[in-house]
């Protein structure tokens, strides 16, 4: 490689189709990579999936190194740090960043303690220090309550990002790049055994991509009152979401959690009902166009993070907002 | 029977109300108001609680470890009260202000100290710096197999048995033993302490120990240890402004909040 690689991401494909939190990273790769004067690296790790390096080129990568052998067909904790663990001996980047996805989350902190790098998780905003040209990384902290900055001396830095923080940049097909293998593949023989994976049937539109989203809370007191939502949502060809409180109650499915601990939605419209608005709840849905809320507590602190607002019993205020819903875009 | 080693950490409570942590920016430390108490790590009581449910079904002990400091007794002795065997704690001036690495140097040379065990049990992130560090860390530390985010821990053959979640269901992912865990709240609800619980727990001491006594030096534990350090802590702002919509009855507010919407262009 010509100039030294200031940036190296890790991709995430999902059924052939590259995750929204790559294009995500490569643009915040690229920011990052024009303030050190360097290139952007990406590491492609799956089974089939070579066919999308021209596209992750497209979005901002200057060099793509490929691993594309059917032992990474899943994710295993086990073989995917290995094989980071190669790419970023053989790239030598200053910084590594990945999602704080499913896969982030495992593979972030056992590639920084296995490197001996400093690793910020979950991070919203990356910069580069003017001075120390070291990374910025800012993440939330007590569920959200505040937010604190890291910078660490090791070589190389490391973050995970959160979804829907950075902005991708437009796809650019005459994008020059090239295509790298691994000049020595690590052990790929594992301890653990991956026996059975068990998914959950998701009918309508995906929770992460609906552009309205319907969160319900512990006040619906029972499955009951989501039907309900999920009737509306139906309406609003939107999606259905909801706290801990209601997913740990078993209401609704723990997938469609949403908060630091579950889905990250940022859609158009957030409607939410009967839910307090946790700091660490919001986490999950502040970046939401506008935000509506339902609540019989007028000192609620959904409130404080609506545009508009109700205060009353949802079993009283829904069936009214629903109907007027539906009626208006009908017309 | 399984030997198991529990790590849970003292938080401040997180269902405390939104806004009523500030933040001392000058200092770069977070203030807590007198309102807030210190609590088990939700996700720690969790791990507790999966400890207890193996020892159910196969006997053996549970070890906890709390590093920290300003460690309230009461507090640190709820695992005890709900049924742990033993509490050793790692608190020390020295620990103080460490990061992820320092935290995981000090818990793997416990650990190490505690002698053999079969499967140490993390929460999946702690509720203060909500990093989700330490567990991974740990297992890299002390060359473990790790699985993360559990629902579901059975240990049956020498092995353990794992339903992992992930996004849109689990997986089932197996390992041969030592091996660490760490678990998620899709695990369930922790078991309330027992009144015997309390009464137990209540005569046992823990152990205190310092990092001379797990065989580290001051220089590899808390501020000095650390690999990444705190620049800048601060609070964003909000510029919150919610248009209350009210009607005749609420049901009529109901209605007016979906008009507002059509005029807002929102729907
Ligand atoms: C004054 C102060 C200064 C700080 N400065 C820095 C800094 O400069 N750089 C930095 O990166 N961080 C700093 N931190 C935060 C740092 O100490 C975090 O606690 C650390 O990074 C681990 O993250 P976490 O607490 O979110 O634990 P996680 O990684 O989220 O914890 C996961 C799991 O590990 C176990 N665990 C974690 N901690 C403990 C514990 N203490 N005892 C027992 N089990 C535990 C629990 O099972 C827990 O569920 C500072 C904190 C304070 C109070
Ligand atoms: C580390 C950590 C991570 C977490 N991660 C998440 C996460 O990812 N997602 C998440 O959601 N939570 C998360 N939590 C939990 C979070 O702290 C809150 O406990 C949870 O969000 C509360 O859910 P809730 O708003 O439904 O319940 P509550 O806080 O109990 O609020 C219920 C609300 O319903 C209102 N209400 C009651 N009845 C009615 C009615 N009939 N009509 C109208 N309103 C009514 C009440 O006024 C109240 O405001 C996490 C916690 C921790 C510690």
């Amino acid at each position: 490689m010509a100039s030294p690689l200031s940036v190296l991401i890790t991709a995430e494909v999902n059924e052939g189709n590259l995750s929204p939190i790559t294009l995500e990273l490569l643009g915040s790769a690229r920011d990052l990579a024009g303030k050190l004067g360097g290139q952007v690296g990406c590491a492609l790790l799956g089974s089939g999936v070579a066919d999308v390096a021209q596209q992750i080129i497209a979005h901002g990568a200057d060099h793509v190194v490929v691993i594309d052998v059917p032992a990474l067909q899943d994710y295993l904790s086990d073989t995917y740090t290995s094989v980071m663990e190669t790419v970023v001996r053989q790239t030598d980047p200053e910084i590594v960043l990945m999602g704080h996805t499913s896969m982030g989350r495992d593979l972030g902190p056992r590639l920084a303690f296995r490197l001996g790098a400093g690793l910020a998780t979950d991070c919203i905003e990356l910069d580069i220090d003017n001075s120390s040209k070291q990374l910025l990384a800012t993440r939330p902290v007590y569920g959200g309550n505040a937010r604190a900055t890291f910078a660490t001396d090791t070589h190389p830095q490391m973050a995970t990002v959160r979804s829907k923080a950075m902005t991708p940049l437009p796809p650019d097909p005459s994008r020059q790049g090239e295509t790298v293998t691994l000049s020595t593949m690590p052990d790929l023989t594992v301890g653990l055994t991956l026996s059975d994976r068990v998914k959950e049937e998701v009918k309508g539109v995906k929770l992460e991509d609906a552009p309205v989203v319907l969160g319900g809370g512990r006040g619906l007191g029972g499955p009951e009152g989501f039907q309900q939502l999920d009737d509306l949502a139906r309406a609003l060809k939107g999606a259905v979401g909801a706290t801990r409180a209601a997913c740990d109650n078993g209401w609704w499915p723990a997938s469609s959690q949403v908060g630091l601990t579950g889905k990250i939605v940022a859609p158009d419209l957030y409607i939410a009902i009967a839910l307090s608005g946790s700091s660490q709840h919001m986490a999950g849905c502040s970046g939401s166009k506008t935000i509506i809320a339902i609540n019989k507590d007028p000192e609620a602190n959904i409130f404080k993070e609506s545009q508009y607002g109700v205060v009353g019993d949802y079993r009283q205020v829904l069936p009214a907002f629903a109907k007027r819903v539906k009626d208006l875009l009908e017309k | 029977m399984p030997k198991l080693i529990v790590c849970a950490k003292q938080v401040p409570d997180p269902e405390a109300p939104p806004g009523s942590l500030k933040v001392d920016t000058s200092a770069n430390k977070v203030v807590l108001p007198a309102s807030i108490s210190p609590v088990v790590n939700p996700y720690d009581e969790q791990a507790v609680e999966a400890a207890l449910r193996l020892k159910d079904a196969l006997g053996g002990s549970i070890t906890v470890i709390s590093l920290g400091n300003n460690l309230q007794r009461d507090v640190v002795k709820k695992p005890l009260s709900m049924g742990a065997d033993e509490l050793i704690l790692l608190e020390d001036p020295a620990f103080e202000g460490g990061d992820a690495w320092s935290t995981v140097t000090a818990l793997a040379a416990a650990i190490k100290k505690v002698g053999e065990f079969d499967l140490v049990i993390c929460g999946r992130q702690a509720a203060d710096w909500d990093a989700g560090q330490v567990g991974l860390g740990l297992a890299e530390m002390l060359g473990l197999p790790v699985i993360s985010l559990a629902q579901k821990v059975e240990v049956m053959d020498g092995r353990v048995r794992v339903e992992r979640v992930i996004p849109d269901g689990y997986e089932v992912i197996e390992s041969s033993l030592p091996a660490l865990i760490t678990v998620s709240n899709e695990l369930g609800e922790p078991r309330y302490a027992t009144l015997k619980g309390i009464m137990a727990a209540s005569k046992k001491q823990p152990a205190v120990w310092t990092p001379a006594d797990v065989g580290l030096d001051a220089s590899q534990v808390g501020e000095v240890g650390r690999k990444s350090k705190l620049v800048r802590l601060f609070q964003p702002t909000k510029e919150a402004h919610c248009e209350m919509i009210e009607g005749e009855s609420v049901e009529e507010a109901g209605t007016l909040l979906a008009d507002r919407l059509r005029t807002a262009k929102v729907i």
